[in-house]
């Protein structure tokens, strides 16, 4: 085990040697700009082992009806190793004008899995059996023309800040699994991170000091106004009546007493380490988020709000992910 | 997950078994029943507890099956090497590891493996019919191999028989892509002069005509319609009544059977023949018999190759023909053989067993007392035959005293019967004489101008040793029934022939045998002789190996420079008909000096155009017909279209005096 463990060691040391020897072989100098499409200049091939046991026995057919004089086996020999080896064609050809269009990845704190989705483009052939591996993890897809050509991976994300996907594989050894047909995708991509969110959080801290006491405009229980109907208002919000008074559908909107606006203030979080810090207040922003306050973040260099909503919810989010570390 | 170690799906599973089944069927057709039942109830077994319940197997169950059929195999032939007996141990090893698939790593194995048990069978049995067969199982396996690529697991939901049947038509698409790269391979690949380990041999289960002549030998021989050998004559073919194909020679006769003292193969020098008029030349085509006969019109004036020819005028083979063999052969219709005989010949063609057939005895020497002379006697025997005996092939069984029986009792058989007691009679009566087997006759391809002979055209007959003319030969049979000689076994066998060689079935097998003969005469018998002569019509007289390897390498690497092209080929004519055309435009104008700018949409191009010395009626109608096809409608019409692109074709832009032309 011990040695294999160094020959694997060993294997992959030369493997990086040789992409730092090589870039050009194996695309891993920088990023290239979306979309990337895939042409014979940055496709592989390479027999996989399957492909060489083959061959092997495909040799021993042949000396056989060589060795017997035997023209039917040899025939037969011909024809398998003609059919096997041609395919290498239809193996280039499963990868060969494969576009990557755009990667999107959903939001994800620190911890979770960040799952990425890459859209692919093809031309009018349909592809079978493609597959992508990134940082080990593989997934298996068919790319058909006219289909949204969407991948959907998952990749840990420990840390919070920009993350970049690393290289894609993609590859197949479509159509008889003898060669294995790689190219190497390095796009111009990093998804944010959100931070961690500190499990068992404290409630939320008390009414700031300057927060007044303010109404909110959401769903709560008492009707504050009539406002114009949105295509994604629920039905039962709809104000019937008030509606067939007017041309239009009127929505109402509640109004929710909202006994505070908090203030969520870095520096006051005294006795914790940064990263526990920054882990409570992104904490405290989904909290304040989902009680439907407004909230106002204080970093040591910024300060963010009052505010509320999604757009505020990302903004604290973002500048909490990419505070600098606490050695910086 | 990794590919490699998933399990099969049921689909997967499927597949590979039947590769599987293709692989050993072939095989299990020909070896011994009860072992072949054995290897397919396992075979079947398994497949069912896979479909069932798809536990793994223990090893407790494998163990003993993987002792117990070398077991058998060695139980049985002896030994575990050869063509039979290791091809018996390949099948059930083959199944075996169908036994422990479990994983795509597995079946793989089992492809690669049952691959080379699939080209095996193709040693013992290379007929057109049976290569075609084994050539299509090729897809399947192709299909197998498909297969095994992991697919998302949405794809995973399609039902079973779409899936097989996308594989198959892929798998065969390959196979059909392959046959030039193939053929070309196959042609130029340098042959093996001589083998480079000895091909052991076997003991044969081939019918064909062999050394000895029991009751129901020739019968076996009668009901199979294989092809014995093929002729081509070098000139016209003699009259049918001349067509004896010489086979062995059978002399010492213990009651029951007739055979054949070895030594005479060896003293081939102890005869006299002289041939009388014109010889005739012919090519033979020798299907493998697995023994040392060749064939040979009577008499037979020199041995091919690598044969000689007996003090009886049979050719016998130095090797057994375990292979299609081909001869050149000359014969002598009218010879004059052996006008002595030696004391040692002469005992041997006058020796009768004791105690046996005593009334055959007793007939032959009433004859002899009162009748006189040699051809007296025979004329005898010739109307005895003529006028009480009638040929068929359901022939009584005869006990004892078999020529007793026969000659005074059924009175009913075929050349096997009739040559036996023909020869005992002479015999009897004095006169030297001795019992020939081989074929006579033969269906004639005109379309291929060449005599097929198949083994239910075997023969018997008998040859007498006339004092001054030497060994003549005697057909007893067509005595009995004259079309016998004159039509073929097979009209006189009337309604006692098995079905299959009904008149009609036999036809067509005939006229299909054309093709069986191409197959031989360019597949089977292409030899590193026919190799070197390939190239004699381009100026290479003997091609060696560097010749031949610098074609194949030159051929190949222009078929695969085909297929390189057709995979690399810019994919031009793969986008929207539309935009082709209207780039083709483009580049029409861009010639004509007036490039469209990257950023430049079609409208502000055509009032570019408008103004500029290139405007023509013909142009503008184009640009405004390409702007209301992109945009004013999703999708364009096909027509419209093409009528546009028609159009930008026929287009001739002229930077003087732009014009439709």
């Amino acid at each position: 085990v011990n040695a294999q463990a160094t020959i694997a060691a060993q294997w992959s040391r030369l493997l990086e040697l040789a992409e730092r020897r090589l870039p050009a072989l194996t695309r891993l100098k920088r990023a290239e700009a979306l979309p990337i499409l895939l042409n014979r200049h940055r496709i592989y091939v390479l027999p996989t082992r399957f492909g060489l046991v083959f061959s092997a026995v495909l040799l021993v057919m042949l000396l056989g009806a060589l060795n017997y004089n035997n023209n039917p086996a040899l025939l037969l020999t011909c024809l398998l190793a003609a059919a096997s080896y041609q395919s290498v064609f239809q193996a280039f050809r499963a990868i060969d004008r494969v576009e990557l269009r755009a990667l999107r990845a959903e939001a994800c704190h620190a911890g979770d899995k960040l799952r990425i989705s890459l859209h692919f483009h093809i031309d009018t052939r349909p592809r079978r059996s493609l597959r992508v591996s990134v940082e080990g993890i593989e997934t298996v897809f068919d790319l058909t023309p006219g289909s949204d050509g969407c991948v959907r991976i998952e990749l840990p994300a420990p840390q919070r800040g920009w993350r970049r996907s690393g290289r894609i594989r993609l590859y197949s050894e479509y159509p008889f699994g003898l060669f294995h047909v790689w190219s190497w995708l390095n796009p111009e991509f990093a998804a944010l991170i959100y931070p961690g969110l500190e499990e068992n959080a404290p409630p939320l801290p008390p009414n700031g000091a300057d927060a007044d006491q303010q109404a909110t405009r959401r769903s709560g229980d008492e009707l504050a106004m009539l406002r114009n109907y949105h295509p994604t208002d629920p039905l039962r919000s709809i104000a019937w009546k008030a509606s067939a008074r007017h041309d239009t559908l009127l929505v109402k909107e509640f109004e929710q007493r909202r006994g505070r606006e908090i203030l969520l203030n870095f520096s006051l979080l005294g006795g914790m380490d940064r990263e526990a810090r920054i882990a409570r207040l992104a904490r405290w922003v989904c909290m304040a988020e989902s009680a439907q306050m407004r909230y106002t973040l204080q970093l040591p260099e910024r300060r963010l709000g009052p505010g509320h909503g999604p757009d505020h919810r990302h903004a604290c989010l973002r500048e909490l992910a990419l505070l600098p570390g606490a050695a910086v | 997950m990794n590919a490699a170690s998933a399990r099969l799906t049921p689909t997967q599973f499927g597949l590979v078994s039947a590769s599987i089944v293709a692989a050993v069927l072939p095989h299990l057709l020909r070896l011994p029943l009860a072992y072949s039942a054995l290897v397919l109830a396992l075979l079947i077994g398994r497949w069912v507890q896979r479909q069932r319940s798809g536990v793994r197997i223990p090893a407790w169950v494998k163990l003993p099956l993987v002792v117990l059929f070398p077991v058998l195999v060695i139980l049985h032939y002896g030994n575990i090497f050869g063509r039979e007996p290791g091809s018996a141990l390949a099948c059930a090893m083959l199944v075996m590891k169908l036994v422990e698939t479990e994983t795509s790593r597995d079946a793989r194995a089992c492809i690669c493996f049952a691959s080379f048990v699939l080209m095996s069978a193709l040693l013992f049995d290379s007929g057109l019919g049976f290569a075609l067969l084994l050539f299509a199982a090729l897809a399947l396996f192709l299909a197998a191999m498909r297969e095994l690529e992991p697919r998302p697991a949405d794809a995973r939901k399609r039902a079973w028989r779409g899936v097989v049947r996308d594989d198959l038509r892929a798998g065969t698409f390959a196979l059909a892509v392959a046959v030039p790269l193939a053929l070309c391979v196959f042609v130029f690949f340098p042959r093996l002069g001589s083998p480079l380990w000895g091909a052991p041999t076997d003991t044969s289960v081939r019918t064909g005509l062999g050394d000895r002549m029991a009751p129901g030998t020739i019968q076996d021989l009668l009901i199979d319609d294989s092809p014995a050998f093929r002729v081509s004559f070098d000139d016209a073919m003699p009259p049918r009544a001349q067509l004896y194909w010489r086979g062995p020679v059978l002399w010492y006769f213990d009651g029951t059977t007739w055979s054949r003292p070895e030594y005479f193969a060896i003293r081939n020098n102890a005869h006299t023949l002289q041939t009388i008029g014109v010889t005739l030349g012919y090519d033979v085509a020798l299907e493998p018999s697995d023994r040392h006969w060749l064939l040979a019109l009577d008499m037979p004036v020199e041995a091919p190759d690598n044969a000689v020819r007996g003090a009886d005028m049979s050719l016998v083979s130095r090797s057994p023909v375990d292979h299609l063999l081909s001869y050149h052969a000359t014969s002598a219709p009218n010879y004059r053989l052996d006008t002595t005989l030696d004391r040692e010949q002469r005992r041997l063609a006058l020796q009768l067993p004791a105690a046996f057939n005593p009334q055959a005895r007793e007939l032959a020497q009433r004859w002899r007392r009162e009748l006189g002379s040699d051809e007296a006697v025979i004329k005898a025997a010739f109307d005895l035959f003529h006028n009480e005996f009638f040929y068929t092939l359901n022939a009584p069984l005869l006990g004892h005293d078999s020529i007793d029986d026969f000659l005074f009792g059924t009175k009913r058989g075929f050349c096997e019967h009739f040559s036996s007691a023909f020869t005992f009679l002479m015999r009897a009566a004095g006169i030297p004489a001795r019992v020939v087997t081989g074929y006579q006759g033969g269906y004639f391809n005109s379309v291929g101008n060449y005599l097929v002979v198949r083994q239910s055209d075997a023969h018997a007959w008998a040859e007498v040793w006339l004092d001054g003319r030497g060994w003549v030969r005697m057909d007893p049979t067509s005595a009995v029934s004259p079309q016998r000689v004159e039509l073929g076994a097979r009209a006189a066998a009337g309604a006692s022939a098995p079905w299959y060689q009904s008149d009609w079935l036999l036809g067509l097998r005939n006229q299909f045998d054309l093709v069986n003969r191409l197959w031989n005469d360019v597949v089977v018998q292409f030899s590193a002789l026919r190799q070197q002569n390939l190239l004699a019509p381009f100026g290479i007289d003997k091609a060696d190996y560097a010749d031949l390897v610098a074609i194949l390498i030159g051929s190949s690497t222009l078929l695969l420079g085909l297929f390189a092209w057709w995979t690399l080929r810019s994919p031009r004519g793969t986008g929207d008909p539309l935009d082709a055309a209207y780039a083709r435009l483009c580049r029409k104008l861009a010639r004509a000096g007036a490039a469209r700018a990257p950023a430049e949409g079609p409208q502000s191009f055509a009032q570019r155009i408008a103004v500029s010395n290139l405007n023509s009626r013909a142009l503008t109608d184009l640009l405004d017909q390409y702007v209301s096809l992109r945009y004013a409608s999703a999708l364009p019409s096909t027509t419209a279209v093409r009528a546009f692109a028609r159009s930008v074709g026929a287009l001739r832009v002229n930077a003087k005096s732009p014009a439709l032309a």
